[in-house]
């Protein structure tokens, strides 16, 4: 840790920035975008995800060594995910 | 530095005599200690399983328990020996004791962090314990969906909080290394000078870290199916069985190498010492241990190959799998390449490390054949399997983990053991070993599958064979114990060195003093600076 500390106006805003996400997950839920509903679910999540990684949990403010885990992190995520749908992606025979 | 050999010396052990000064101790080495005897306990429920299964297995008609619980017998030894004594063996016990020491510290990053793991290990043993107590688990140590989370009757839910629970004591220990590595390494001990030792728990580390919460949330999806009924591995409500075998492999995979690699590091550690050599190949092996540790996690599909895995999948994971081999066989080569021109001496932790050589060696190589597709469909859930990972998982872990504990017993206790006794143990186990293991690979291969309680009678003579090694197996285990024992109390005093060997941990006294060193050490030469010959022309 650098020691770095985050403004509490800071904190608010980004805390305003995820309610406002979070409505409009709820909100593009009502809309109907075929197969891309999920995506636009899955994006929204991500912008969330990143938003409380990077000052709730103070990561942006870190070290790069915590910077190199938080990426291996996702790094091994990725593996999953990618390694699983290179399965379930290919179910079918010619 | 304290070089005093005396066992008067203020040291963790007389440290304080009370009940609590054991249970509320934060010093590693303490804690190092009640991981011993906690996954000892375990060894031994575990290996009370194994021994209901072997004695089965000696008839064809499964005479001694009927099918249901020798069901419940393989389930729990795998669950046991897996969760509660393979994972946390070197890690939570050598590992813990001399990671800080190796390293020059005074104790991990985190020492309370490190407490709460052992109680968090209790707890969860508890809730496993709980299942066994209250008429144990059939699912197999897979919890293979949905027979785990629909169809078994049996105490499921209590063993996956339990091995849930755990899960969270190996992540602490894995932080707890990671971040003492990083951070709390003497002056002048740079990565490249670090002992193999610790390469082996950094990369180890990092699985634990990074798998480890993978298993955790797939056992609480199981339990959460099994209690609310909702469609998540069952195909009935709408889940997918096979996504269980992709979460959990992707976990119990490395875990593997949570298991192997540490082994690895304490051979390492072994073989330089009694051949007073330097490792040949420091970096390779350094890399090699972190390659181990990702390729790891690209290889769980060989495990589903007949599960409905898609065939494309299967043939990539085949292939990746080989990939493995490489810092494996690397590894091997260079502890032979050690051995050249060495001053060999062979101790009983050379013969436990060479033990590992070999048997890790044929359970490697026999890991390529079932990792080939075409051939794993036809050697697939026989005991062919079963001889390969027992090869790797004791043969490998549990060899190096002997390998470890005569090791640094002097270091940790300040006695010698009988050195006599010891070698004809190491010897014992050896044979034992493989007269256990090596009838199961052809009984496999002959097509005798696992998990069953019964078997034609043409494979008796092979089974009979098999539990007889097992009976050598388990004196190899309990002589050690004994003369354990017996050193605490009448053994030789070690010394500080008395393997000669090099290394910050050999620099302090034996047993070392609470804070490991009395003055912080400087290291000014590289690992395993052993004096050398000149080896051109020879």
């Amino acid at each position: 840790m650098t020691g770095h500390t985050i403004s509490r106006n800071r904190y608010f805003l980004i805390f305003a920035a995820l309610i406002v996400l979070l409505v409009l997950t709820i909100f593009m839920a009502y809309v109907d975008l075929g197969p891309f509903n999920v995506i636009v679910a899955i994006t929204i999540a991500i912008i969330k995800a990143t938003l409380v990684i990077l000052y709730f949990m103070h990561v942006r403010y870190s070290s790069r060594v915590t910077w190199v885990f938080v990426s291996a992190g996702f790094f091994w995520l990725l593996i999953m995910f990618t390694l699983t749908m290179s399965d379930i992606a290919t179910r079918f025979t010619f | 530095m304290s070089t005093s050999g005396s066992e008067n010396h203020t040291n963790y052990l007389n440290d304080g005599y009370g009940v609590k000064s054991w249970l509320l101790t934060t010093d590693h080495k303490r804690i190092a200690i009640l991981y011993m005897i906690s996954i000892t306990l375990f060894f031994m429920i575990g290996g009370f399983f194994a021994l209901v299964i072997r004695l089965t297995l000696l008839s064809p008609n499964g005479t001694l328990v009927s099918a249901d619980t020798y069901n419940k017998m393989f389930t729990m030894h795998g669950v046991t020996m897996i969760f509660f004594f393979l994972i946390p063996s070197i890690p939570a016990v050598l590992g813990n004791f001399l990671v800080p020491m190796m390293i020059g510290a005074r104790d991990l990053a985190f020492p309370k962090l490190n407490l709460l793991s052992w109680y968090i290990y209790v707890l969860g043993g508890i809730f496993t314990l709980s299942a066994m107590v209250l008429g144990g688990v059939d699912t197999g140590w897979t919890f293979y969906t949905p027979l785990s989370s629909g169809y078994s009757h049996t105490n499921v839910v209590p063993t996956v909080i339990g091995v849930f629970i755990v899960g969270f004591s190996s992540i602490l220990t894995g932080l707890n290394f990671i971040v003492t590595i990083h951070k709390m390494r003497a002056p002048g001990l740079t990565w490249f000078r670090l002992p193999l030792f610790i390469w082996a728990h950094y990369a180890t580390s990092v699985i634990q870290v990074l798998g480890t919460p993978v298993i955790a949330v797939t056992l609480a999806l199981v339990g959460f199916e099994r209690i609310t009924g909702v469609g998540i591995f069952d195909p009935n409500i709408g889940g997918d069985p096979i996504l269980f075998q992709h979460l959990f492999w992707f976990y119990s995979h490395p875990a593997v190498y949570i298991m192997v690699l540490p082994s690895m590091g304490i051979v390492s550690e072994v073989v330089t010492c009694f051949s007073q050599r330097k490792l040949f190949g420091y970096r390779q092996m350094a890399f090699a241990s972190m390659a181990i540790a990702v390729f790891g996690f690209l290889v769980w599909g060989h495990h589903m190959f007949v599960s409905g895995q898609s065939v494309y999948a299967g043939m990539a994971f085949s292939a990746l799998s080989f990939l493995v081999a490489i810092p494996s066989a690397v590894k091997v080569f260079n502890w032979t390449a050690t051995l050249y021109k060495g001053t060999i001496r062979f101790n009983t932790p050379m013969l436990y490390a060479f033990g590992f050589i070999g048997l890790f060696t044929i359970g490697g190589l026999t890991g390529i054949v079932l990792a080939t597709l075409p051939v794993d469909v036809h050697v697939h859930d026989t005991y062919f399997v079963i001889a390969h990972f027992h090869y790797i998982m004791v043969g490998g872990a549990v060899m190096g983990y002997m390998a470890g504990l005569h090791f640094w017993w002097p270091k940790i206790t300040g006695k010698l053991y009988p050195e006599g006794l010891a070698k004809f143990s190491a010897l014992t186990l050896f044979v034992g070993f493989n007269l256990t293991f090596f009838p199961q690979f052809i009984l496999g291969y002959l097509g005798m599958p696992r998990r069953y309680h019964i078997y034609p009678p043409e494979f008796q003579v092979l089974n009979v064979l098999s539990t007889a090694g097992a009976s050598i197996l388990g004196l190899g285990y309990i002589i050690p114990f004994f003369y354990f024992m017996w050193s605490l109390r009448k053994g030789k005093v070690a010394g500080n060195n008395p393997w000669n060997a090099k290394g910050l941990e050999w620099l302090t006294t034996s047993p070392p003093p609470t804070f490991n060193f009395d003055k912080t050490p400087v290291v000014t030469e590289e690992a395993y600076a052993y004096p050398e010959e000149d080896l051109v022309g020879g």
